[in-house]
């Protein structure tokens, strides 16, 4: 069965699934998981270096450049500024290593410690300023429509809003709210990408978002954070492929009473008149 | 002279380009990208970047992140 590969920015990614590198317990784990998943982008964040004791080993020594397109997030930081200069630190990073995922950027810019919710005025003016610099921007939002519109209307490349909070394994809780948004970001706009991103805890969470109709989903904890990583990193590919094919293949209508499935006529024991 | 580099004032020699900067902390400049001022300062640039007392540096690399 073939799957379309994705589109964003004139960019083609043959996966659906947008895979994270964070906290895994051991590199070799995330190295593994990733190939399980059958991602093409992955996600990665950019923090000061260590100026002593750097005997910790390099997570690019287990991320292949040459097969993964690296996608540098703005996590961690509280205003626009922050988020800024973070993607273009980013931008700098993937320049010299001559990745394909040079000049883009996940932005995240956060209004709260404990939910890690957005905020969702820094992200639009730190989208407006990324924009303005030639950023591809993939912005993560919660799931209000409105947000969500304003952020495709100042130009990001795709919007990605949450399921529910980051890291928390609940899902998508309100799938409603996924419904409006995919409809107002995709009207007379079909092929504008949606990726829900954030909150996935297991591999249905990915098939219902694909169903609701997203382009694509970006998790990281659902993965690194299982008892088996590997094995949810499959069942996650399962699943992203599952969701996709189950969306277009035309659903029967969800309904109140029941239609047998099998004949009603020829039942033994009936006597006609 | 003194310097800020990742948030810490370091006191060091005059003269001291950033190529050289990296080269005491041990870090490999294809590794790394450099702030200087607020400013992205490009890989080709640090051989020929000489630091003044006062600059403040960002020095980053890639790590594990959602």
């Amino acid at each position: 069965m073939d799957i379309e590969p994705l589109r964003i920015a004139g960019f083609e990614i043959a996966s659906r699934l947008f895979v994270g590198t964070g906290k895994y317990a051991t590199l070799e784990i995330m190295r593994d998981a990733l190939a399980a998943t059958g991602c093409q982008v992955v996600t990665v964040a950019v923090r000061r270096e260590r100026l002593m004791d750097k005997s910790g080993r390099n997570i690019l020594d287990f991320i292949d450049p040459q097969r993964y397109t690296l996608l540098p997030n703005t996590a961690g930081c509280f205003n626009a500024d922050d988020a800024i200069r973070t993607a273009r630190l980013g931008r700098e990073l993937l320049t010299n290593m001559e990745n394909p995922g040079a000049g883009w950027v996940k932005l995240e810019v956060l209004g709260d410690k404990k939910t890690l919710l957005p905020d969702p005025v820094g992200s639009l003016e730190a989208l407006k300023v990324l924009k303005s610099e030639g950023f591809t921007v993939l912005c993560y939002t919660s799931d209000d429509p409105v947000m969500a519109v304003r952020l495709k209307e100042a130009g990001a490349d795709s919007v990605m809003p949450a399921g529910s909070p980051i890291g928390s394994g609940q899902g998508v809780l309100n799938p409603w709210n996924i419904r409006i948004i995919l409809e107002q970001l995709k009207a007379g706009d079909p092929d504008y990408p949606v990726i829900v991103d954030a909150g996935v805890g297991t591999a249905s969470d990915v098939t219902i978002a694909m169903e609701l109709g997203a382009d694509g989903v970006l998790l990281n904890t659902g993965v690194a954070g299982a008892a088996d990583p590997v094995k949810m990193a499959h069942a996650m590919r399962l699943a992203i492929e599952s969701g996709y094919l189950a969306r277009r293949a035309g659903r029967i209508p969800r309904k109140l009473y029941a239609t047998a499935s099998s004949p009603i006529e020829g039942v033994i024991g009936a006597q006609s008149e | 002279m003194q310097i800020m580099v990742n948030g810490k004032w370091e006191q060091k020699a005059e003269a001291l380009s950033v190529a050289g900067l990296l080269r005491e902390l041990s870090l490999d400049s294809r590794r790394v990208a450099v702030e200087l001022n607020r400013g992205i300062l490009p890989r080709a640039q640090y051989a020929g970047t000489v630091l003044n007392d006062q600059d403040q540096l960002e020095i980053v690399t890639l790590v594990g992140g959602g």
